[in-house]
């Protein structure tokens, strides 16, 4: 249960109201830094069982039997469950419901869930689970997403491989141009590897029902796809969100939560479940893996006549939300970039690797990629400067997206590549081997390294400074500096007619005489600091200063997903909208008592003030001893599907923009990278807390080098060879260099505050651009992330 | 087994510990301290890290056994009665906190720098704290707050907030008030099941089996 | 502890040996270091960087400062890992292992250690209680490829130690063959080279060929493998880098020795 019942924020002396456009304190930052804030995999209670999980080692095979009888032997185990255990829908999915709860004749994947074990010690129901015999007949598996769509490949699926396929056309499909530059592209699959594991409690109720305590990103969806495989109403399946020790996607599909209440209503007792960090690699979707050819073909000045691409997504084993990630990958594949004619067709597909879905960025990542390499080839083919090339081309306010959608509000896409551009360069000295000030072209390759020990010996170095860092791999031999630049589109909030909308609770009462404010919804704050802005926006409503947020659950109405960087926008929106529904009784009130009308009124410091009379009284006067209590459910703009010949259609809601640049000081020898600096743009439309937005561009920056550098599932015929953090590589602290941040505040009058979503633009184009500045120190095409040292070496 | 120590300045007993339990394990799930967390058990995040014997260790690389008669001071010990610590506070208020997983191990990493190194480079608190990983920040605000934390701790910072202050205490729209309720972590809004103090073998133990005799030395394992 | 918290291993007992005094301490007799297999890496940097600079090198590398504080050179050992840190200096310092078990104590030369893949010559019933490395004679460098800047396991790695009193070079390089080995070959040649040059005497600068053909030499002497974490070819390829730049380095500590001496 998450312990964030609501700081009060007593304010000092002078300190302003924590309301919008504040760097109001998080409310749950103290039980954060003592230790104390409850995260889903801290529960505990009483008669607690332990839940675990028996997967398939195999990543295409059909079941033949399973004996059960060795872990049901075992002293301590209470329950033992396979697919003949689930009283109601066996399968599960947000989109489409394909994934079994527990598999049933056959496993498509490597690490899909076969039975579970509740048992009285974590370390018993490990034990029980390695006793069950599982007889499998192994199949060949379909590892590549182009291979699946074969004619003749086999199915995975009764409908076939092809999860959908998306066409955008627009203009002329036969466009010519003076120069053209073609180029295929791969993105590795890269993890979310957020840190709090998959954990959650499920407790069973004495309705029959069942309490479940869980970390997940939609309270609301996670609910109904339980309900359905317990055979029970949505009423009797009743969700908490626990502390969420971070999501970045991989919560948005079920891990464990059907699981933990399946042993709970079996057994009758409370069970905990809690993934290990291996078995968290397998049991939640990655990055979908993609391969990508563009062709762009522009005129000699660097306009942009045509881009026609084709991406293959590998989907995995399940569907999870690949239609949307294709869609997003094509609706936003060709960037921020005006282009009268685009053809593009992107095939999300099923495959026996391991299942793909949501992963900030969700599609855009990957087609950015390739979008901004390409930008840069065609700027070194036509000798431009690489920021110019694209400030010509960029899309401003007004511009039509090749999917016919106008733009209708701030697009500063060449303001952003302006000032990342004109950002000061790093104060560290650049190698003496790196040649060239920025923004020339690349030194071409063979330019020679300085003579070793050129900088001096270990008096004046410092390794830390160096790529490779302490592990002394250079004391500055063969070192090059190079920069580069990106620039992305991202939609927020979810598209192509989904009805999207959130739910917000708002009560007003008075507390040991003064007025306070509770806060309800069900969204899910997933360490972005969605508890901190809805907090800040009751205040200003209200013009109260102590807010309390409720705990997330389903006893009010959905807040839609903690994703898309739609959550500020949406269930801020709820909020602001129930404050102000709330804000007009107390105005009726007060209007009725003091014979002034109520649009003359407002609310501010406690508060009720008139414009004419000033100060008429306070808040907790007009309130008394009642409630006032006011739940909306607020919906922004409707979209509108896509064509699924031409991709025509309004589909978002909103766009939003981010621009980098990076400098990168790479050992040339041994292709060791480190990166110096990295510098964002980006238009937030409102930044509704400014230190909140900085550490949300900050994240999602460094999640963007992980790509670019380090990143990567490495998957062998559908087989996972690296589920660990001792091989799969998130940036450490020595790996980040500072982030410069500059943020543009242009409102967008569609949205609450005019604000845009933060979380997902700050990780899109900082991958290229670190790319970029790779290829500008070494001269390497370098077409596919994570970049791995050989690539750079030439091996 | 049974293992005696001290955590954070009092005694702990645990009892039915088995022998290949984590320091950390026995925090969480018998001495009702889950404030260091397990993102990956196996030494490679650091959002285990504790005190041991005054120095900074991934707890779950430790085996409980190991701890007997051991000092071991975490994350939840570190806070006076009422006042946070500096390094607590400066995380705070440099908004280096997002979802709070790593907050832990790093908030103890950080207070072992700043006790060794009152003024610490930028490169030297890199190096400090290369062994937590956080996925929410990319690090920039946490190194901001170690810095502010040393220059309150040197005085030199003129905006010392007057008053600490927690969340959590009494005064709450529906706080149950029960000083410990938070820190055993019972679900449930207003759940009485939440209470509890530090005593108790809260985990069972696992079952025998019939394992080999080989036995194996543990200490240094790295 | 891993491998016990993912079940890998299930052992029927385990013995903590961090509260045996013998084993965590050093001692320095007639220019010889012993140094107890229970003395934590950080321990090692702090206090001996002085005397055993490759060993202190590549102690810096290891893990993260958490993992510093509880690793032991004597654990590397007994893990015996390909990827192993301290190996590589210890093979370059032609370290001696000393063991003991009822039986009594043995000696193993650390050349003759590792027999397979985290295989030693260990015997079931041994502890590791020490290892005893010669202070240093002269320059030493350690340098380690990783993808990312901390916490990384070694792609590969390479440890260097110059002996100008009895004119030998020292090498050891990890993660580049089923045991971390040391490049005998390369060793001899560059021997022979300073010998016949009278480089350790002169203290002149080095040939490029020299440097060159050591870095070749300490490459053939590789026998890597492709894996996750790298190439085998990439292996190769980067020995031969870390090989011709720690040696480029440690001469140049030499030459420089030499002038502040002078």
């Amino acid at each position: 249960m998450p312990a964030d019942r609501g700081a009060v924020i007593t304010p000092t002396a002078g300190q302003a109201a924590a309301g919008v456009g504040t760097d109001a304190p998080r409310p749950d930052g103290t039980l954060k830094v003592t230790g104390e804030f409850a995260f889903s995999s801290d529960m505990w209670m009483a008669d607690m069982l332990w839940g675990a999980t028996l997967r398939s080692p195999h990543p295409r095979a059909r079941i033949r039997s399973v004996d059960l009888s060795g872990a049901l032997r075992l002293p301590g185990v209470a329950a033992v469950l396979t697919s003949d255990d689930v009283p109601g829908r066996g399968v599960f999915g947000l989109e489409v419901a394909d994934q079994p709860v527990l598999a049933a004749g056959e496993v498509r994947y490597q690490g899909e869930p076969v039975a579970i074990v509740a048992a009285d010690h974590p370390e018993t129901a490990r034990r029980a689970v390695s006793a069950i015999m599982v007889a499998y007949q192994v199949l060949e598996p379909v590892t590549g997403a182009e291979a699946a769509l074969r004619p003749g490949a086999q199915r995975l699926h009764p409908g076939g491989n092809l999860v959908r396929h998306v066409r955008i056309r627009k203009g002329d499909p036969g466009a010519t141009a003076d120069v053209v530059v073609r180029g295929s592209y791969q993105v590795g699959m890269q993890d979310q590897a957020f840190l709090g594991p998959e954990s959650g409690l499920a407790v069973p109720a004495e309705d029959g029902g069942v309490d479940l305590y869980i970390a997940t990103q939609w309270l609301h969806v996670d609910q109904d796809q339980i309900a359905a495989s317990l055979g029970l109403p949505a009423g009797k399946v009743r969700l908490t969100l626990a502390g969420v020790g971070g999501a970045f996607g991989a919560r948005e599909d079920l891990s464990m939560q059907i699981h933990a209440c399946l042993l709970a209503l079996r057994t009758g007792r409370p069970v905990k479940m809690v993934y290990s960090r291996e078995e968290s690699f397998f049991g939640h979707v990655h990055r979908h893996p993609a391969a990508l050819t563009y062709e762009h073909g522009a005129a000699s000045d660097g306009t942009l006549v045509y881009v026609r691409a084709r991406i293959y997504l590998d989907g995995g084993a399940y569907v999870s939300s690949s239609p949307a990630v294709a869609a997003n990958a094509a609706t936003l594949g060709i960037g921020p970039y005006q282009v009268p004619n685009v053809s593009m067709d992107t095939y999300a597909a099923y495959t026996n690797n391991p299942p793909c879905g949501a992963m900030r960025g969700f599609g855009t990542v990957q087609a950015c990629f390739a979008y901004e390499s390409q930008m840069d080839e065609l700027a070194r083919k036509l000798g431009l400067d690489p920021v110019e090339i694209r400030i010509r081309n960029a899309v401003s306010e007004g511009s039509i997206m090749p999917t016919g959608q106008v733009i209708d509000s701030a697009a500063p896409v060449a303001e952003l590549l302006r000032r990342v551009r004109a950002a000061p360069l790093p104060s560290t000295p650049a190698p003496p081997g790196t040649p060239a000030p920025p923004g020339t072209p690349a030194p071409p390759p063979g330019t020679p390294a300085p003579p070793p020990g050129a900088t001096g010996g270990d008096g004046g170095l410092d390794l830390r400074e160096m790529p490779g860092g302490v592990s002394n791999t250079t004391h500055g031999e063969g070192v090059v500096r190079g920069i580069g630049y990106g620039v992305s589109i991202k939609n927020v909030g979810f598209s192509e007619g989904f009805d999207d909308y959130s739910t917000a609770r708002v009560r007003l009462e008075v507390m040991a005489g003064e007025p306070a404010v509770t806060v309800h919804t069900a969204a899910a704050e997933v360490g972005q600091g969605l508890v901190t802005v809805q907090a800040q926006i009751a205040r200003t409503e209200l013009g109260v200063e102590r807010v309390v947020i409720h705990p997330a659950d389903t006893t009010v109405g959905s807040a839609g997903s903690s994703s898309a960087s739609r959550q500020t926008y949406v269930t801020g929106g709820a909020v602001r909208a129930a404050c102000a529904a709330v804000r007009r009784v107390v105005f009726d009130r007060a209007a009725a008592r003091f014979g002034v009308p109520a649009s003359d009124l407002a609310l501010s410091g406690g508060k009720v003030v008139s414009a004419a009379a000033g100060v008429l009284a306070e808040i907790a006067e007009v309130v008394g001893g009642e409630v006032i209590e006011e739940t909306v459910t607020w919906r922004h703009r409707p979209t509108q599907p896509i064509d699924p010949e031409t991709g025509q259609g309004s589909a978002h809601v909103q766009y939003a923009f981010a621009a980098h640049r990076a400098v990168v000081d790479v050992d040339t020898e041994l292709g060791l990278v480190k990166v110096v600096e990295i510098t964002t743009a980006q238009d937030v439309g409102k930044a509704m807390n400014p230190l909140a937005v900085a550490g949300q561009i900050h994240g999602g920056v460094a999640q963007g080098l992980g790509l670019a550098l380090m990143e990567e599932i490495q998957v062998s015929g559908g087989v996972i060879r690296n589920p660990s953090f001792t091989d799969y590589l998130i940036p450490t602290i020595l790996d980040v260099p500072p982030m410069n941040v500059d943020i543009l505040e242009l409102a967008d009058p569609h949205a609450p505050y005019g604000l845009r979503g933060v979380g997902e633009p700050p990780t899109i184009s900082s991958t290229p651009a670190i790319v970029a500045a790779v290829r500008a120190a070494t001269g390497k095409a370098l077409r596919r992330v994570p970049i791995r040292p050989g690539d750079i070496a030439g091996l | 087994m049974r293992v005696t120590c001290t955590v954070n300045g009092e005694p702990a007993v645990a009892d039915d510990v088995w022998e290949g339990e984590s320091l950390l394990f026995l925090l969480r799930e018998r001495l009702g301290l889950p404030g260091s967390k397990n993102a990956c058990e196996q030494g490679e995040c650091g959002s285990c890290t504790v005190y041991l014997e005054g120095r900074p260790v991934c707890a779950c690389l430790v085996a409980a056994g190991q701890v007997q008669g051991l000092a071991v001071r975490t994350v939840e010990g570190l806070a006076g009665a009422d006042v946070l610590n500096p390094v607590q506070r400066a995380f705070l208020d440099a908004g280096a906190v997002q979802c709070g997983f790593c907050t832990p191990g790093l908030i103890v990493a950080a207070d072992d720098l700043l006790r060794r190194v009152p003024s610490p480079g930028e490169a030297e608190i890199r190096e400090a704290l290369a062994g937590n990983l956080c996925r929410c920040t990319g690090y920039e605000k946490i190194i901001d707050a170690v810095r502010l934390a040393a220059a309150r701790q040197s005085g030199a910072a003129a905006d010392q907030p007057a008053a600490e202050w927690r969340s959590g205490g009494a005064g709450q729209p529906g706080a149950t008030g029960q000083p410990g309720a938070a820190r055993r972590s019972g679900p449930g809004a207003g759940n009485s099941a939440a209470a509890g103090g530090q005593s108790g073998a809260r985990a069972s133990r696992p079952g025998e089996t019939g394992d080999s005799p080989a036995g194996q030395a543990v200490g240094g394992s790295r | 502890m891993v491998d016990i918290n993912f079940d890998r291993v299930r052992p029927p007992a385990l013995l903590d040996l961090t509260g045996i005094s013998e084993l965590a301490g050093w001692s320095c007799d007639g220019g010889v270091i012993r140094l107890g297999a229970g003395v934590p890496y950080a321990r090692v940097i702090d206090e001996l960087g002085g005397r055993l600079p490759g060993l202190a090198l590549a102690s810096r590398t290891v893990g993260s400062p958490q993992i510093r504080h509880r690793g032991t050179v004597g654990g590397n050992l007994g893990s015996a890992s390909p990827a192993g840190d301290a190996h590589p200096p210890l093979l370059a310092d032609e370290a001696v292992v000393e063991t003991e078990s009822v039986r009594g104590t043995r000696r193993i030369p650390i050349r003759e250690f590792f027999t397979g893949v985290k295989r030693s010559t260990l015997a079931p019933d041994e502890l590791i209680a020490a290892v005893h490395i010669r202070q240093a004679p002269g320059p030493q460098q350690f340098a380690k490829v990783g993808v990312r800047n901390a916490m990384v396991i070694a792609v590969c790695s390479f440890a260097i130690a110059l002996d100008p009193g009895r004119g030998r070079v020292g090498t050891g390089f990890g993660s580049a063959a089923p045991t971390p080995r040391p490049a005998t070959g390369a060793e001899e040649f560059l021997a022979a080279e300073l010998a016949e040059r009278g480089l350790w005497e002169s203290r002149g600068p080095l040939a490029a060929a020299t440097v060159q053909r050591f870095g070749e030499l300490v490459a053939s002497a590789a026998e890597p493998i492709d894996d996750v974490r790298g190439t085998a070819a990439y292996r190769r390829h980067s020995l031969a880098i870390l090989a011709r730049r720690t040696l480029t380095w440690a001469w140049q500590s030499y030459r420089e020795e030499g002038r502040r001496c002078a």
